[in-house]
Parts: C-alpha cells; sequence; structure tokens
C-alpha cells in the first residue's frame, strides 16, 4: 500500500521503527513482567528527537502534526503498547499547553518536553469522574498569589515519572462544569505526591500512579486559559490525542498480524503448513483487511485534524473507536490462530492481546466515543432543518 | 576537544554470498553499512564531546558512494566529514589505506584524539588503526572497553585482555581502537537525518592531501592478494546424548581410538 507520505514522513516512520526493532523488541516481555517504567526507551526516543515532533520549531521542536506523531505511535505500537502509550502521553499532557498555553507556559515548558529532558502527564480522571467528566472533585482555590489544590486524581499515565503535569480541577463549583480550570502543576511541589503504582492487566511498561494534592500550591500563572475553561481545554486536548490512539490500535494490530504469519507459515498440522487451510487463510485475510481499513481512517483524520478543521471532535472519535475495535479483534484473532504458543508468554501476541483492551477503554471509552459521533450526527440533523 | 573518527564503509556480511567459481565476494546488490566497530566509536566520540564538549569530525576512505557512510554519521551527530577520495587509492591495502588517511588527518590540522573500530568486518585486519598512529608519531592503545578519564592532555582508559583488564594512561594526542564492550551506539536523530540528506560531503583528493601517488593504493601496497577462498568445512561433528556417565565414557573410548589419549 503507498500511503502518500511525504520523504520526511518516511523517514519518520524508518527511524520510529528502528527504535521499535533495536531497542524496544529485545527488552519488551521483560518490561511487561517486571512492570517495569522504559526509561531507556525514553532515553533513546529523546536522542532521537522524537519527542519534539509535534512541537513547534520556534520551542525547539521539528513543527510536525498529528499525522507525523500518528506514524511515530504506530511503529513503537507494533513493538510494545506499553512503551508507546509512555511516549503518546507526553503529547496528551503537552495539548493543553499547546493549544491554551500562554507565550511564557511556552518558552518555559516546550523546550524541555521537545528535547524529552522532562516527561508530561494530563490529569482528568478521578474516582467518581471517568467516562463523566463532570464528575471532577478536585479542587484549586485562588489565595492571593496562588492556587490551592486538593484532591486525588486516578489512573494517571507517567504518574511519578513525568515532571510536568496539566491538571483539570474545580475552581467555581456552583458553575457545574463551566466551573473547571486546568493547570500546570510541576513534580517536586509540595503538597503533591503520587499513589502506590497500579498493577495493570496489560501496557505494564507504562506507569499509572494517583497523584494526590494536598494543600499543594501552585502559581497563579500555572492557570492555562482562562478559569472555567478546564473543561474546554480538557475536550479540545482529547480531540487532538485520540487519532493518536487509533494509530496506537493499527500498531498493536499490524505486530501481532506479523506475528501470526510468521508462525503460521512454519506451524505444521495435518503434514502441511496451517497456512495452507482457508480457515486460518480467511482469518489472517480479515485481520488485515480490517488493519488496512483502520490505518486509512487514522492517516485521514490526522490529514484533516493538520488541516487546521474546527470541529473535529466526530472524525477523531471514529478513528480511535474503529481502529481500536479493530485492534482487539485483530491480537485476540492472532492468538487464535497461534493456537496454544499464542497463549504461552514465549509469544508476543497474547501480551498485545492484552495491551490492546485498554485502548478501547482509555482516553473515552469506546462507548462515550460511539456518543460522541451519534451526538454529532444528530446535532447536524438538527442544524439543516 | 576535537575527536576523529575513522570509518569504513563495509558490504553488510550477514547478506554477503561467495562465488564458489572465482572464491570471491558477490558485493553486487549488497547493503553497505558502517562497520559495526566503528559504530562503536562513533557513540564514544559523541559521548566523549557531550561530557567535556567539542567537536567530533568522521574520516573515511573510499570510493565515492562511501559518502553515504559519512552522512550516516552525520546523521548520529557527528559534525564535519571528510571523505578521501581519488582513483589512485584504488586498491590499497591497509598500509596504503593508513597513508592516505594520515595524510588527510595532518591536513585537517590539530586534534586530541582519534577513534577507530578495532578491526573492520570484512578485511578482519586491524591494521588500519596502529599504522595511521604510526605514520602520525602519536600513541595507539588497542582493545580500549572504557574511557576513565580525560584531564587536559591526559586520558586514562581500559584495555581489554583475555583476562580481565590493563588500566592505561597516554598523553593526547593519540589514536585508540574499541571493542564493543564499550558502549551501545545510539539511533540516529531526526535533525541529524535531516541535516544529512541534504548534506555535500566534503571530498579530498591525493592532490588535495598532498599525497606522494607511488605510496596511494595499489601502488602503495607492500601486500599483495594472491588467492581469497572460504575457509574449508569444519570436519565430522558428533553430539553425544544420554546421561552424563555413558557420555563420558564414549568420549574417553573415542578418544582412545584414536590414539589421541
Amino acid at each position: 500500500m503507498d500511503y502518500l507520505l511525504t520523504e520526511e514522513q518516511i523517514m519518520i516512520r524508518d527511524l520510529a521503527r528502528q527504535i521499535a526493532v533495536e531497542k524496544v523488541v529485545p527488552v519488551r516481555a521483560e518490561l511487561d513482567e517486571l512492570n517495569k517504567f522504559p526509561s531507556d526507551i525514553m532515553k533513546a526516543l529523546a536522542q532521537a528527537d522524537l519527542f519534539g515532533l509535534y512541537i513547534p520549531e520556534e520551542y525547539g521542536g521539528l513543527g510536525k502534526k498529528s499525522l507525523e506523531l500518528c506514524i511515530a505511535v504506530e511503529e513503537l505500537s507494533k513493538a510494545c503498547v506499553g512503551v508507546s502509550t509512555s511516549y503518546a502521553a507526553n503529547a496528551l499532557g503537552t495539548y493543553p499547553i499547546l493549544l491554551y498555553g500562554t507565550d511564557t507556559h511556552k518558552k518555559k515548558y516546550l523546550p524541555d518536553i521537545a528535547t524529552g529532558k522532562r516527561l508530561v502527564a494530563f490529569g482528568l480522571t478521578e474516582a467518581n469522574a471517568g467516562s463523566d467528566a463532570g464528575g471532577v472533585q478536585t479542587t484549586a482555590k485562588l489565595e492571593g498569589s496562588e492556587y490551592v489544590l486538593n484532591g486525588t486524581k486516578q489512573w494517571i499515565t507517567n504518574g511519578g515519572e513525568a515532571e510536568i503535569y496539566t491538571v483539570i480541577a474545580i475552581t467555581d463549583r456552583s458553575k457545574g462544569a463551566r466551573g473547571a480550570s486546568a493547570f500546570i502543576v510541576e513534580k517536586g511541589t509540595p503538597g503533591f505526591t503520587f499513589g502506590k503504582k497500579e498493577n495493570k492487566m496489560g501496557i505494564r511498561a507504562s506507569s499509572t500512579t494517583e497523584l494526590i494534592f494536598n494543600n499543594c500550591r501552585i502559581p497563579k500563572e500555572n492557570l492555562i486559559a482562562k478559569e472555567g475553561m478546564g473543561f474546554i481545554v480538557a475536550m479540545k486536548t482529547l480531540d487532538s490525542s485520540r487519532t493518536g490512539v487509533g494509530a496506537q490500535g493499527v500498531g498493536v494490530a499490524q505486530g501481532a498480524i506479523d506475528e501470526a504469519i510468521k508462525f503460521a507459515k512454519q506451524r505444521v498440522q495435518f503434514g502441511q503448513p496451517i497456512t495452507s487451510f482457508q480457515a486460518v487463510q480467511h482469518i489472517l485475510a480479515d485481520m488485515q483487511t480490517m488493519t488496512e481499513a483502520a490505518r486509512s481512517l487514522v492517516y485521514s483524520v490526522a490529514r484533516f485534524v493538520d488541516s487546521g478543521a474546527k470541529d473535529v471532535s466526530r472524525a477523531s472519535a471514529m478513528a480511535k473507536l474503529f481502529a481500536t475495535d479493530t485492534a482487539m479483534k485483530v491480537t485476540t484473532d492472532a492468538v487464535q490462530v497461534m493456537g496454544g504458543s499464542g497463549y504461552m508468554k514465549e509469544y508476543p501476541v497474547e501480551k498485545m492481546m492484552r495491551d490492546a483492551k485498554i485502548l478501547q477503554i482509555y482516553e473515552g471509552t469506546n462507548q462515550i466515543q460511539r456518543n460522541v459521533i451519534a451526538l454529532d450526527m444528530i446535532k447536524e440533523v438538527t442544524r439543516q432543518k | 576537544m576535537h575527536i576523529i573518527v575513522l570509518v569504513k564503509q563495509v558490504p553488510d556480511t550477514s547478506e554477503v554470498k561467495i562465488n564458489r567459481e572465482t572464491n570471491t565476494l558477490i558485493r553486487d546488490g549488497v547493503p553497505s553499512i558502517i562497520n559495526p566497530y566503528d559504530m562503536y566509536a562513533i557513540e564514544e566520540a559523541l559521548r566523549i564531546r557531550e561530557k567535556y564538549s567539542g567537536k567530533v569530525t568522521a574520516f573515511t576512505m573510499g570510493p565515492p558512494q562511501a559518502a553515504e557512510a559519512l552522512k550516516e554519521a552525520v546523521a548520529l551527530g557527528v559534525d564535519d566529514v571528510v571523505l578521501l577520495s581519488d582513483r589512485s587509492f584504488a586498491g590499497a591495502d591497509t598500509w596504503a589505506t593508513s597513508y592516505a588517511l594520515s595524510q588527510g588527518i595532518k591536513k585537517l590540522g590539530a586534534f586530541d584524539l582519534i577513534i577507530a573500530g578495532k578491526q573492520a568486518i570484512d578485511g578482519d585486519t586491524a591494521q588500519v588503526g596502529p599504522e595511521t598512529a604510526d605514520m602520525l608519531g602519536i600513541p595507539f592503545i588497542a582493545y580500549i572497553k572504557k574511557i576513565e578519564q580525560i584531564e587536559g592532555k591526559k586520558m586514562v582508559a581500559e584495555r581489554l585482555m583475555d583476562e580481565g583488564h590493563d588500566v592505561v594512561e597516554t598523553s593526547l594526542p593519540a589514536l585508540i581502537t574499541v571493542v564493543k564492550e564499550i558502549n551501545q551506539p545510539r539511533v540516529p536523530s531526526l535533525k541529524g537525518k535531516m541535516k544529512a540528506k541534504n548534506l555535500k560531503v566534503t571530498t579530498w583528493n591525493a592532490k588535495d592531501i598532498n599525497a606522494d601517488e607511488n605510496k596511494c593504493g595499489l601502488k602503495g601496497s607492500p601486500t599483495k592478494v594472491v588467492r581469497i577462498f572460504p575457509p574449508s568445512p569444519r570436519g565430522q561433528r558428533e553430539i553425544l546424548t544420554g546421561n552424563m556417565e555413558d557420555q563420558i565414557t564414549t568420549v574417553v573410548r573415542k578418544l582412545k581410538e584414536q590414539s589421541l589419549i
């Protein structure tokens, strides 16, 4: 397939692929087994300039956009979604600053993010606020020249590992969703600590922790946009990052296909390789067709986002939904094609299947994506009347 | 610090096949790579630069297409590159190669350290490093596995030996060759790759480096290759299985049968 990539995009793909093959594949099983954050791989990604991919050149980045990020994320996801999650969560945490930060915020934070010197995390989810983002209970109260944060964020990717956190907290409870605001909190600020590292089913290389704010005082300049803009910041951030989750789905699906076909070609049953059986051929054909369709959708939506389109909610939700449902199906089928071997940890597909599951859950469950898509469709029809 | 790295473009030996009739390497269609040991040399030079600041220049001698190896070095982070290329360099053995390299380095001017891989994977001679050092009149240390310290005009490094290692101190400038234990080479950077893509590689010919043509290439090479042949295949092997006692008895019996013990 020709995806009409530019010479630079191919360069980015090849470089991400080289890191995936040389640095990620040899250690992914160990990282998974030990629940170990891939610090060395993050360093390699930093050295390769990949953290600066989507940061404007004036802040030390490469000035590329969604499509380039998706290409890099896809390649890393072929090898390990735990690693690609740790990488992509930086973009998620950075978007609030990129989209709504002041020039001072950008000058202060983006250069270190672009070089990979400081990792970033995004904190929205809480115990009572997941799909219902309106349930946020963490508060931020203005006292003189400081905001005082109190509350606990849950399941935060890169928790403990990141140095910069963009966090949503309530500044005016009486205003409901319009009473939320976005803040930048740096690791090491007194009153800001981390809960235990979660023990997850998949993406075990990534770090997931609570963020605990106990009278944590931050300068009032760390407010992103204005008070009350928190949910808009969060929603626009998720609109921008969702396509990347779709790219993770495409990557892990392709990774699983590559393993399954390699195995099936040399696995002999009834005196012949199992690839000679139509039952297996058809599963493989469906896996690749679905994945190719997902890739086309993800790339088209990334190009749409990069064109500067104003409303990308529906498109990015569709890319995330389709590519990650595909990832779950394809990785499960890869295990099926490989049979008993696929179920064993000696082969990477059981991990891919465990990793794929989170893609249907995080950054908006696939049920929420369907809400977003349907509501936007209904809104459009209503407008036309 | 100014660090010079000597690199060689070699065929990717994992892809090389031998023409059974002529007993020569079939190089057609075989991808070229930077000699893997030179990748460790480049990495170490970049690490020294990151620690002590300065610049890294990569040198190679070869046909025009060897510029690709230098571009790869730039993608990895090397600052400057020089390609020594001239028809009169063709057919050089290690001596003539070292002569050309030393002449090129003399033209380049002041430097503090030269790093090369311990050997190239095509020729496997491990001679160009020491010969170049000799022609430049500087100290040479082989098999460096760790650079402990560089201070002023002195360097302390560990040299890998069959058993353990030596700690060696040398004055600078010096030439060292490195082994794979020294580091883990990085992957290229995007900015480096973009820089490399548009780079015009500086190329010097024999005249540029003031080289005596009688000392270059085939003419200047004392080594004459008479014949190249693949090593003869190994003899019959037998792998014993079963319990250890029986295996030992079998080994002893077989050795006795052949009057080896």
